[in-house]
Order: structure tokens, then sequence, then C-alpha cells
């Protein structure tokens, strides 16, 4: 039985979905959660309904906000004063930011973003994909211990029937230590959407948009549905869309239950970024277009033409 | 100030990835190599640094392999000062390049002011080495960077996060930034650059130059293989605009009852 230390985030006092997924799937292995700052009890409780046996609250000076330096200096000191042989965390932006600082702090290895996993006896194997998604490899870690591992969020899934943990919690007091990086202020989005890479339904333009302004016809059917703009490389580099709204190799890897390609042809780096989303909808004038060797139902037609209607039969159907 | 950039030479993103006989990494007999495209922007960073601070060089750093040094090339016909290359194969662990990027930065006898990196690389996509770098070299760190703005010894960075909300950070250097596409826009290398380039100093070293051996590795990767392939979709001809109404209205209906995502 290996001894892992699951480190959940939490949002709004909640604690990350991505947290329970990992827990779900390390039943039989010895499981402590460490949040930083406090748990409600209900969070608690939720944490033992999925695996937790002990949950850890750290709580220390300057770990109000998150800082690299300060998050990996208070994680280091708890980690250090337990036995555990692994780590494991959500692969969010801030554990892509603080996780490799943490684990040089042990001069250990790190496997990023995997999108499965199991145990070996004591060991770990994860799954990762490589290249965007073009290809997947097995991962192991060698060297000093901990090791630690990121998991993708939503690649997992949540465990159907959970075997529950003590869920006992206990108070710890971590140093944050110097803090040379700090946030001086934080900017919202100005959208209100959920991130690309956390979208349930994404709706892309490519270079048929042919300017900013043609977005807006994306946009109301984003409404209609809930969904995240995204945009190709294409359509960035002609300055349509934002860099953040880019999904492929050089933008986003997303995975969502619906992504509607709107005049994107389909190059193999744009492919590789949304291949992984379980229903793929493409709409182009070109029948030969890449795109639709990847779509689960592709109408070839004019987006301009395709887009209005399609927003008007959404409109009707969730009526 | 002394600034250096550290870049990864990576498969072309137009690359169809095939994993090798052993399933050890992928095929890379064939493959066109270009600069990480994310470590572009750190290039141009580096060179826009430069250009307002007077008396200031930029020094690339390569880890990979010797046979191909287009990424090398690149950065110094952009406008980066001279190179140095680690020999080494191309698809050592994080851990190892950091290591063995720590170790030619040291080697080189300068201190570094400002480090840059790509965010990512596109091919392991593990966005580590910066941060593991500095972790190294004992600085602070700021990874995803859209933002840049210096004051003397003070930089002040825009980290963006999830959603595109952004973190703003104000550390002193040195430091290690890695940088995100948006940042700035990288110059193309031109001609009388290029020439220039092949006149530039490229330094080679090996592992054990820089104090690396295998041994240091800590990921290690096996059976690479290609996703499952998709079955073929459903395609319907909507280009005559009497048939769009009905083939919009059917694929949605199918959204609904086929594919059940609505």
């Amino acid at each position: 039985m290996a001894n892992v230390l699951v480190f959940s985030e939490t949002n709004n006092g909640n604690v990350k979905p991505v947290t329970l997924e990992i827990l779900g799937k390390l039943t039989g292995q010895s499981i402590d959660v460490a949040v930083i700052g406090d748990l409600a009890d209900d969070q608690v409780k939720v944490l033992a309904e999925y695996g937790a046996g002990k949950v850890h609250k750290l709580n220390g000076a300057n770990l109000e906000k998150y800082s690299p330096e300060g998050y990996a200096n208070a994680l280091h000191g708890f980690i250090s004063g337990g036995s555990y042989d692994y780590v494991m965390t959500g692969a969010t932006s801030l554990a892509k930011d603080m996780v490799p600082r943490l684990a040089t702090k042990f001069d250990a290895g790190m496997a990023s973003d995997c999108v499965n996993f199991l145990f070996e006896g004591d060991t770990f194997q994860g799954t990762r994909p490589l290249f965007a998604g073009k290809c997947l490899a097995k991962v192991s870690l060698q060297g000093p211990k901990p090791h630690f591992i990121t998991v993708r969020p939503n690649a997992l899934g949540m465990p159907e029937s959970p075997t529950a943990g003590a869920g006992t919690a206990s108070d710890a007091s971590v140093e944050a230590g110097e803090i040379r990086a700090a946030i001086k202020e934080i900017i919202a989005s100005a959208s209100e959407k959920v991130d690309l890479t956390e979208a349930n339904i994404i709706i892309s333009g490519g270079r048929a948009m042919k300017n900013p302004e043609n977005f807006s016809i994306l946009s109301e059917m984003a409404d209609v549905i809930g969904a995240t703009v995204g945009a190709s490389r294409a359509a960035v580099d002609s300055g349509y869309a934002a860099p953040s709204m880019q999904v492929g190799q050089t933008g986003k890897t997303v995975s969502p239950s619906l992504y509607i390609a709107c005049g994107i042809s389909g190059a193999i780096q744009h492919l590789a970024g949304m291949r992984t989303s379980k229903v793929i909808v493409a709409i182009n004038t070109d029948p030969d277009a890449p795109i639709f060797t990847k779509a689960d139902y592709g109408i070839v037609g004019d987006l301009y033409k395709i887009v209005p209607i399609m927003t008007e039969e959404f409109k009707k159907i969730l009526a | 100030m002394n600034i250096f950039v550290c870049v990864k030479q990576v498969p072309d993103t137009e690359t169809k990835v095939q994993p090798n006989g052993d399933g050890t990494f992928i095929e890379t007999s064939s493959i066109k190599w270009i600069m990480n495209p994310y470590d572009e922007f750190a290039v141009e960073q580096a060179l826009l640094v430069k250009a307002a601070n007077a008396g200031s060089t930029v020094t690339v750093l390569r880890v990979g392999g010797v046979k191909d040094t287009e990424a090398l090339r690149t950065a110094m016909a952009m406008g980066a000062d001279d190179a140095i290359l680690v020999d080494a194969e191309d698809n050592l662990d994080s851990y190892t390049i950091a290591k063995s990027l720590k170790g030619a930065i040291d080697k080189s006898g300068k201190s570094a002011d400002l480090i840059l990196c790509g965010k990512q690389a596109i091919d392991d996509d593990c966005l580590q080495v910066p941060q593991v770098l500095a972790t190294m070299m004992e600085l602070p760190s700021v990874s995803v960077i859209v933002g840049f703005e210096q004051a003397g010894d003070t930089v002040t960075v825009k980290r963006e996060i999830e959603g595109g909300a952004l973190e703003i950070y104000e550390v002193k250097t040195p430091v290690v930034l890695a940088t995100n596409k948006g940042i700035n826009t990288p110059r193309y290398a031109s001609l009388p650059g290029i020439m220039k380039a092949k006149r530039k100093p490229m330094q080679q070293l090996s592992l054990a130059d820089v104090g690396v051996s295998l041994e240091d590795r800590r990921v290690v990767y096996s059976d690479f293989s290609l996703p499952p392939e998709k079955p073929a979709g459903k395609k319907f001809d909507a280009m005559d605009d009497a048939a769009a109404a009905g083939v919009v209205a059917e694929v949605v209906g199918l959204l609904r009852t086929e594919a059940k995502v609505l």
C-alpha cells in the first residue's frame, strides 16, 4: 500500500472536483488530503466519502493568496514531516506553476498532466498524452521520494461508488518563507464563461471568420447553449481572436462533451488539441477539409448560413 | 544585463507523430525540427529587453541532439549574441534538462540577470523546466506570462490563469520567466540576420561537462502509442440553401437523441 497525499485546491470554499476524481482512483492506498487554508466540515465530509483518511488543513502567514514560492515552501515543510510515497493533485493553472517547484525542493521527479493511472503493488504507473495528444505513453517515476503527479481534470471521471475513509480533520501550521514573486493585483476575466479547458461545450471559429466582428454569430449561439468560444491558430494569428482563445497544439488542449468547429479546415495541430472531444460537429464549405475526418456530424455548408439556423434550432430544442 | 534564453527544438506542429519500433519515443528520422513556438516569444522578449538595456547580451541555450541546430541558429538570426548547445538525446525529462541548463549557465561564467523560457514545449507538454530551473538556481519564477514591464531591477509581469484572468506579479531580477503567446510578436529573422548568425559563436558541451548523467532522470517513458481513432461520422450536404434548414434540424436532433450531449 502506497502512502499518498492529495493536495486539493478549493474554489469558493469547495474542494475542486478533480480532487474527488483522484481520490476515487486511489482506493486501496493510504490516502491523506491537504488543503491550504480552512475547510468547512461539510467539505471534509465530502473528502471522507471519497476515501480521505486524514484531512490536513495547513495554515500560516502570507498564504491568503497564491504565490509559487509561498505555497511550495508551505507544502514542502508539511510533506517533509510525513512519509509520503506520492503527492498528487489536479493539473490546474496553480499546480502547473507550483508543483514543479515543490518537486524540485525534494530533488524529486514529477509526471505532468496524467489522464489515467494505476498502482502495481506500491508503484505508480501513469498514462499521459504527448504532442498535444497525438500520442500517449506510459510514465513512471524514479529517484528520491515522494514522487509528484498532476492529473488532468475531467480525464478520470467521477467514481461511481467510492470507498469512504475516516476523514479525520486536523490543523497544521506551516511557513510560507521568503516570497520574492508576489501577486500585486488580480484582473478578473472580462468573460463570465468557463475556461476552454473546463468547458462542457465549445464553439470554435477558424480562418473563415474573416474578422473579429463575425465572431459575434458564434457568441450568440454560445449564449444559447452555454458554450465557451474558441478559435483556430489561423484565426488568432490573423488577429480575429485573442490568443487565450486558441485551441490546438500551440494553444489549449480541450475535451468538452460537444465541440462545434466553424470554418476550421482542421490542421493537424488543431486536431491534436480537440480530438478527444466526445462529440464533434464540423461546419465547412470544403467537403474535403480534414476536420470532417474527426467529425461525428459534418455539415458541408456556409457557416454564415448554417450557424444562425443552428442557433434558432438550439433555442427551439432548449426552450 | 546578462540575459539567457532556453529553447527546445521540437517536431514541426504539422508532424504526423508515429511511435518508434520499441515504443520508447517517436520516430524521428524524417522529422522537420523547429524552435518550440512558445520559445520564440522568449527570444523576442530577450531581444526587447536587450534593446532597452544598453550593454546587455543574449545567450541562447539548448539541450538536445546536435545533428540539427535549427532552433539555436534561428534564435541567433533573430538577434541573440551567442549560443550554448548541450549534446543530449531529444527525449530527456524536465529534471535532467533543467539540471543541464543550470550547469551550462554556471559554466558560462556569467551571472544571469534574466532567464526566459517558453511556458511549455509542444513535444512533451510538461510545463516544468522553467520552474524546476528556477528552484535549482534558487530564483523566483513566474510562468505563463502575457505581459512584461521593466523598471530598473524590478519587473512587473502578467500571468494568465484559468478563463483568461490575470495575476500581476512584481519581482526583482534575477528571475526566471516563462512566456506565453500574446506577450509580443516574434520578429522574423532577416536575411542579413541569417548570414550573421552563421558567424556567431556556438559552444558545444556534453552532459558530463555540465555535471549531468543519464542516471539523473526522474521520469521514464514507455509504450508510446497512437490514441484510438474515432469511427467515421455522418456527413450532410447543406451547400444548397434549400437543404440547410433540414440538415441543421436533423443534426441538432441527433445531438440530442443519438449523441445525447444536449
